[in-house]
């Protein structure tokens, strides 16, 4: 691994201050789960990285005043998991956060260095697409906020500026009668990357379901949402029908690379199944009873 | 390159370290401080044989800056006997075989303190679910996770130590 200067800033604007001095030479790192293996494979060489460490207003979550919920970016995933604000909130953001890697990868990556390192098949990304996520950030230009479906670019890559910095995800208010769900396909290994996986939330009202959202993660350069499929179901009671045409919008919108996981085709097929099994988990009932179950 | 003086409490003792910047936990473990219970396997984060426990934490010290532990507590598999006594845990593992070749042991041993000491009594499921993560190379899987389990059934959840 080639040598860097680290420097660790109190404050987001001297941090903001050294990527604007530094540019490419720099590179911000938080928990380092994904940042040091990149630097490990020398995919990437900064002479500077800057931690986030010291800014303590970057951790922590909150529900806020009109009862969503805000995280900070250097909030790890283990503590999103075992936050029972996060569980009130919605089991399935939760159950999500708590399936990537091992415990001891989610004791050290963050929530805002997993948005920032734009991995189509990581778990978060999926679930906040399905929950409307809002993406705060910071940069030399001021703060700005990002709609998470405009975070994510290719692979690897997101819609920051250089000098931006993740500094928080929040999370809109939720209806008594929304519900969501994660489901991952895992063929392999527990630990694993998700083959496809698959996240789904909506409101039901007298067997209606709307403002239904479909996200699929890795299968594609980038975690997305299924305009098609979501439209498929809308304002529905989410039978087979509709459940199948969601899931064939959802075949034709993926976009999957073949590796060790399975082919593209395979992956496609994939999508399409996983997609099926999580409208039919939103039909059977609430996301807290799916939990107990 | 830069360099930094941290400090930390380790095994229970104060320590004052500089390190380079590149350096990680693993590293100023084994090499500096002479440390070698704690191994060093896929170097990726994956394999669980450099667990060690930072603020009582599960990490993979081959993936975290040595810089990070600055304030920090951090325990190794060291830390687990005292004065020659060896942990309820430890004692299973010799009791149930739960090691072969023995490299991947002090990660097994560190991984399990931390599941005992957050869930003082955990099911079977719940034992392979958190050890999910520590690769045995001898596959001697069912003898790890007997051993967590009998050393949870034997010992005093608050101490980890025999009654």
């Amino acid at each position: 691994m080639a040598a860097y200067a680290y420097v660790s800033p109190s404050t987001l604007d001297e941090a903001v201050g050294i990527l604007a001095e530094h540019g490419d030479d720099a590179h911000v790192i938080a928990g380092g789960a994904s940042l040091v293996l990149m630097l490990r494979q020398q995919l990437l060489a900064p002479r500077f990285l800057v931690g986030l460490r010291r800014i303590d207003a970057l951790r922590g979550i909150e529900t806020t005043p009109d009862g969503g919920l805000r995280i900070g970016a250097t909030t790890t995933h283990r503590m999103i998991e075992r936050t029972p604000a996060v569980r009130e909130y919605a089991p399935a953001l939760a159950e999500a956060v708590g399936m990537v890697g091992t415990v001891r990868i989610r004791n050290q990556g963050t929530i805002g260095g997993n948005l920032a390192h734009a991995d189509p098949a990581q778990d978060p990304p999926t679930i906040l697409l399905a929950l409307d996520a809002v993406v705060h950030v910071v940069g030399s230009a001021g703060p700005r906020d990002i709609p998470i479906d405009e975070l994510f670019v290719d692979f690897f890559e997101t819609s920051l500026q250089p000098t931006e910095i993740v500094t928080a995800v929040s999370l809109p208010p939720r209806s008594p009668s929304a519900a969501a769900h994660y489901v991952k396909f895992l063929p392999r290994s527990k630990d694993d990357y998700a083959t496809v996986a698959v996240a789904v939330s909506g409101v039901s009202r007298e067997g209606r379901w709307t403002r239904v959202r479909i996200a699929c993660g890795a299968a594609g350069p980038v975690p997305m949402r299924v305009a098609a499929a979501e439209a498929a179901v809308e304002g529905g009671t989410l039978d087979e029908a509709s459940i199948a045409r969601a899931a064939g919008a959802v075949g034709e919108a993926v976009d999957p690379i073949a590796d060790l996981r399975g082919s593209a085709d395979y992956k496609r097929e994939m999508a399409m199944v996983w997609t099926r099994r999580a409208l039919r988990r939103l039909a059977e009932g609430t996301e807290r009873e799916a939990e107990d179950r | 390159m830069s360099e930094h003086t941290i400090r930390f409490v380790l095994n229970g003792e104060e320590h004052t370290a500089t390190v380079p910047a590149h350096r990680m936990l693993i590293g100023l473990l084994r090499d500096d401080l002479g440390l070698t219970g704690t191994k060093e396997g896929c170097s990726v984060g994956v394999c669980g044989a450099c667990s060690v426990l930072v603020d009582d934490e599960l990490i993979s010290s081959c993936i975290l800056p040595a810089v990070f532990v600055d304030g920090a507590t951090v325990r190794t598999v060291e830390s687990l006997a005292s004065d020659g006594e060896l942990t309820e845990l430890q004692e299973a593992f010799i009791r149930h075989g739960g090691f072969q070749c023995g490299i991947c042991t002090p990660g097994q041993l560190i991984a399990a303190t931390a599941l005992l000491e957050a869930v003082p009594r955990p099911t079977e499921p719940e034992v392979r679910s958190w050890m999910m993560g520590n690769l045995c190379r001898c596959t001697g899987y069912y003898g790890i996770v007997e051993s967590v389990l009998a050393a949870a059934e034997a010992g005093d959840p608050a101490t980890n130590r025999s009654r």
